[in-house]
């Protein structure tokens, strides 16, 4: 069971996250860069200071940065989404592998790094804030009321600046926060879940957390539930290899991909997208 | 021209802060990189052949991003059309020369137009946008690269999981026994003039546009806007297809499961820096391609030089977004 939540905890910390982000109208495709370097930094600090839990902090203060970074790029200056998202993953790419090259020499080195104490049956401190976070979140978008303003910024965000909210500074705080859940979920799965980094880690699980947003149909708990079930996808290799049952690596490998594929195909246009996602609030200047 | 000049200048200037940033020496840095990618004949050729995926790759994402659809697939569609090539070569090898040669072409551009037309419809029929189902279907792609190579099409003859080796005969013919130059160089530059002409000249890729730009106004026109877009799509996916057909049919000549070097990827800066113009693609790629044939020499002695290349494309589209913000703020004020 808590296998299960330690596979997934990646995936579902990220797109806990990318809902609140969503759910304000903001598409975050740099979400898989946030998350390598998150996953980077991490590994880096505890590296160097023997001490995952810091390196958990700052993975995901690197993903803050990274998010603040990003914000000023989709908001101040109204850029589209998917071009700066597309550049933040270029980057993250870039700069993490030539830095781990740099560093460790040629790449592919198997290099191991103190990880995260576990309580009792593998549950650790991430999974629980995971938990924790599902409840609070939840209660943050539906309940609050700024969780009112925020979807209503996703849904109409002209109605938001006429009464005298301000759209962008909202957008901010949702994307600090989910930019803050996919460090977090990077450095995780470097120091909770491998204990070591490699290139390009993340391996499109930023991509799979974002279909998981719809999958979840912009709910923060649905998204938890479904990034589950994309875990239980991963683990479902391991499984089968344990009970000798032989399928081609491959067959497995694809299968988180195809499994957010075909859920998107069939929960598509029924989920009810905020009507503003990906479209950045231009205002008139004089 | 002089926003192409602009350009170029700001992207060099790019490359000296970057490499200065990664603590590598600038002078000696900067004179491989120039080395490599313009140093004789043998640096020539580098830069002409890695221009070229880039090229097709970059008119791939003009198209579609033009009409709005955002094709992030490249890398899928790249390896697709590949596999299509690689599946005609496998079961056609009676076939004479030439024939394989133009078919191999012909099969790499209709697997990724296949495969990346598949995405539209995704989007159209059953409103998957196509940002996130290429994305899924690249890492689809990449494990049915693998599959193939060590199954259906493996070359059983062969110590490791790669295709047969494509006949001497059917490779694109190279200019020069002591260059990698091959015809397919030609080609890409012929299809970018194909695809400049199609986009500003003719009705279909005005409708391209337009459903890209003013999809109102093309509904209000009756315009088809899904067969628009899934025409898109498929043209886009049928030139990171071809990109896959020069590679695999002028470099490669065989297929293992490290056929994709993240071209897709790579093509995205270049069509955003070229404007998402044919021409302005044409440059972008001859920069990028010297740019990688440099960041390859540097790699020899600078571990990770080649990666310096990502660094460089993210923060210059960044870059590129800071500049064109200006620009369409000024226009709001002139008016």
């Amino acid at each position: 069971m808590f296998d299960l939540l330690r596979f997934a905890a990646p995936i579902a910390l990220a797109s806990l996250g990318e809902t609140v982000g969503q759910k304000s109208g903001v598409l975050n495709i740099g979400i898989e860069g946030t998350m390598l370097f998150g996953a980077f930094v991490a590994m880096m600090v505890t590296r160097s200071t023997g001490n995952p839990w810091l390196g958990l902090v700052c993975g995901m203060l690197a993903g803050i940065i990274v998010g603040l970074v990003q914000s000023l790029f989709l908001l101040e200056l109204a850029a589209d989404q998917v071009v700066v998202g597309t550049a933040i993953n270029l980057a993250a790419m870039g700069i993490t592998g030539a830095l781990f090259r740099q560093t460790f020499g040629a790449s592919g080195q198997l290099l191991s790094i103190a990880s995260l104490p576990r309580f009792a049956a593998g549950m650790d401190a991430v999974i629980l804030f995971m938990i924790l976070s599902v409840f609070v979140l939840s209660w943050l978008v539906f309940r609050s009321k700024w969780g009112l303003a925020l979807r209503a910024c996703g849904e109409y965000p002209a109605a938001v600046e006429a009464s005298g909210f301000r759209v962008n500074s909202i957008r901010r705080t949702a994307m600090l926060i989910g930019a803050a859940y996919a460090g977090l979920a990077g450095a995780y799965l470097s120091v909770g879940v491998t204990a070591s980094f490699q290139e390009n880690m993340t391996s499109g699980r930023g991509f799979i957390a974002i279909a998981m947003v719809t999958f979840g149909r912009f709910k923060p708990a649905w998204a938890f539930v479904a990034s589950l079930v994309i875990g239980f996808a991963e683990i479902l290799q391991f499984q089968l290899q344990a009970r000798g049952i032989q399928a081609p690596p491959q067959v497995m490998l694809a299968l988180p991909y195809l499994l957010a594929l075909v859920v998107l195909v069939f929960v598509g246009q029924g989920a009810k997208s905020p009507q503003a996602l990906g479209v950045p609030l231009r205002k008139e200047r004089g | 021209m002089t926003k192409a000049v602009a350009t170029a200048f700001a992207l060099s200037i790019l490359v000296v802060l970057v490499v200065a940033a990664f603590g590598l020496p600038v002078g000696p840095s900067l004179e491989t990189i120039v080395k490599g990618a313009f140093g004789g004949e043998i640096g020539w050729s580098r830069t002409l052949v890695n221009m070229t995926p880039l090229l097709l790759m970059g008119l791939a994402m003009t198209v579609a991003w033009k009409a709005g659809m955002y094709n992030i697939g490249g890398e899928g569609q790249y390896i697709v059309g590949g596999l299509f090539g690689a599946t005609l070569v496998h079961v056609g090898k009676a076939l004479p020369s030439p024939a394989l040669l133009v078919g191999g072409l012909l099969a790499t551009a209709i697997g990724g137009a296949l495969f990346a037309a598949f995405a539209a419809w995704l989007d159209v029929k059953r409103g998957v946008q196509v940002v996130i189902s290429t994305i899924l279907l690249n890492f689809v792609a990449i494990q049915l690269l693998a599959w193939a190579v060590n199954g259906p099409l493996r070359d059983p003859s062969g110590m490791a999981p790669q295709t047969v080796s494509v006949p001497e005969g059917a490779m694109l013919p190279r200019f020069s026994v002591r260059t990698d130059v091959h015809l397919g160089v030609v080609l890409a530059l012929l299809v970018a003039v194909v695809i400049a002409i199609y986009m500003r000249s003719t009705v279909s890729g005005f409708q391209l546009r337009l459903a890209g730009s003013n999809p109102r106004a093309a509904r209000a026109a009756r315009m088809n806007l899904p067969a628009i877009r899934i025409k898109a799509m498929a043209l886009s996916g049928a030139l990171c297809g071809l990109a896959g057909g020069v590679q695999y049919l002028g470099i490669s000549g065989v297929m293992d499961s490290g056929f994709n070097q993240q071209w897709g990827f790579l093509g995205i800066p270049v069509a955003l820096l070229g404007g998402l113009d044919p021409i302005g693609v044409l440059g972008s790629s001859f920069f990028f391609g010297a740019l990688m044939a440099g960041t390859q020499s540097l790699s020899r002695t600078v571990q990770g030089g080649d990666l310096l290349i990502f660094v460089i494309q993210g923060i210059a589209v960044l870059g590129f977004v800071v500049a064109q913000s200006r620009r369409s703020r000024k226009v709001v004020n002139d008016v």
